[in-house]
């Protein structure tokens, strides 16, 4: 059925659909579900198995794009050639890890018709884990106390500042409780091995742990803010069941940093909730969270606004949500042809 | 103490707080209890309520009504009356 709303070619990453989920298919739901727009959805992968590279019905086409560690040129030349090909309208980037590329590059892929909204740079290493403690301060909330370390040895002087256990946490993702010594020594040099140095040692915050994804107009409004308890969480921590909540107090929490930093772009909010009925901000992910599909389902859809700010269109704020719906993941086996694997393999497209 | 306002109750004793996202289950009494505090009867009503329906002594029906109370408190399902 031919309809009047336009159609936009948009890349999206994050289709590593696993245990410890990308938010790429989740966006590409709310994508598909956008009341505003028609979509064409170009796959950006970095490995061959990612679910996502082989979902038809979610992902039109998908193309390898080179790890952030190769640099931005590398990145760049392979976004002309697939825009060349696919004429993207915008990107949307779901990884820590290549936000900073994509930040980048934005004013370059803008002059060629690509666009994206994202934090601006200044934004993207303020929120920083290594600098949560200075956000604290600058933006007067309450977070927990946190260092960055280079050696294990480092984390003994924080046993007698902080009590046990403490939180070890790589640089983009993982994180781990140690309650003794060798358990500090041990996750330092695992999460170390997998994300690089610097590791934050934080102070464990008892409570019970709250999420927040919002959409900032960079600007200093709150487009969209949905609160989420976390009901099965998996043991890397994930979500893997979550309920939307009415929590006026994390809503006011998330209006203020996004009033506050003017953040551009989505996020999450990792908050917890100590006894007292105090937040603590855990963390900002400064990019799209693997849950946002419940956001969609409880009538905030993020990426849809996302896309609609990249594109410079008119967005107004959304003003509610509904309480008390959940989300539960599942599991599914896809049956693949070999030669799709080689395909992807071989050529990096599919 | 009242319960809070926002607190759903289901038929079946399905308890939501939507502020924190906890269910809880009841059985058929606590529902009931629920519903009287909810109407904001005063402990002495439900406890005659409780009474009259279902075979118990009164000083068991007080003790387990303040417990049930208390447990409600715990959870956070409680509001001070000027709240």
């Amino acid at each position: 059925m031919k309809t009047n709303k336009p159609t936009l070619t948009i890349g999206v990453t994050g289709l590593n659909a696993i245990d410890s989920p990308g938010p790429g298919v989740a966006v590409i739901r709310g994508l598909r579900e956008a009341a505003s727009f028609n979509c064409r959805i170009i796959g950006l992968s970095y490995e061959s198995l990612e679910p996502g590279i082989y979902m038809h019905d979610i992902v039109d086409k998908t193309y390898h794009i080179p790890y952030p560690s190769t640099g931005t040129e590398i990145l760049s030349d392979r976004l002309d050639y697939i825009h060349e090909i696919e004429k993207l309208d915008v990107i949307i980037p779901n990884f820590d890890a290549e936000l900073y590329s994509f930040i980048k590059l934005a004013p370059k892929l803008k002059s060629k018709g690509i666009h994206t909204f994202l934090p601006t740079l200044e934004q993207f290493e303020e929120r920083h884990k290594v600098n949560l403690p200075e956000f604290g301060v600058k933006y007067d909330m309450h977070v927990p106390r946190s260092k960055a370390v280079y050696t294990p040895n480092e984390a003994l002087s924080l046993e007698k500042e902080y009590e046990w256990p403490l939180v070890i946490k790589g640089k983009y993702y993982d994180a781990t409780l140690a309650y003794n010594f060798d358990q500090v020594k041990s996750s330092f040099n695992k999460i170390s091995a997998k994300w690089g140095l610097p590791i934050i040692i934080q102070e464990f915050i008892h409570g019970t742990e709250y999420n927040v994804t919002g959409l900032g107009d960079g600007e200093g409004n709150t487009i969209a803010a949905v609160p989420m308890r976390k009901q099965y969480i998996t043991d890397k921590g994930k979500a893997w069941g979550g309920i939307s909540i009415d929590d006026k107090k994390a809503i006011q929490l998330t209006n203020k940093f996004i009033s506050e930093t003017k953040w551009r772009g989505a996020f999450e909010l990792e908050l917890m909730k100590n006894k007292a009925g105090d937040y603590y901000l855990l963390e900002i992910n400064p990019r799209i969270p693997a849950w946002i599909y419940l956001a969609v389902g409880v009538g905030q859809n993020i990426p849809e606004a996302l896309t609609r700010l990249a594109m410079g269109w008119p967005t107004e704020p959304f003003k509610s949500y509904e309480v008390g719906k959940m989300f539960i993941r599942y599991a599914w086996d896809m049956i693949v042809n070999l030669s799709e694997f080689e395909k992807i393999s071989t050529l990096g497209e599919l | 103490m009242n319960l809070k306002n926002n607190i759903a109750i289901s038929d079946s004793g399905f308890v939501f707080n939507p502020s924190s996202g906890e269910s809880f289950s009841v059985n058929q009494i606590g529902l009931e209890m629920l519903n009287m505090l909810r109407q904001k009867f005063t402990t002495e009503d439900i406890v005659t309520h409780i009474e009259k329906g279902f075979q118990a002594e009164r000083p068991t029906i007080e003790r387990d009504l303040n417990d049930f109370i208390d447990m409600m408190n715990q959870y956070h399902l409680m509001q001070d009356e000027d709240e």
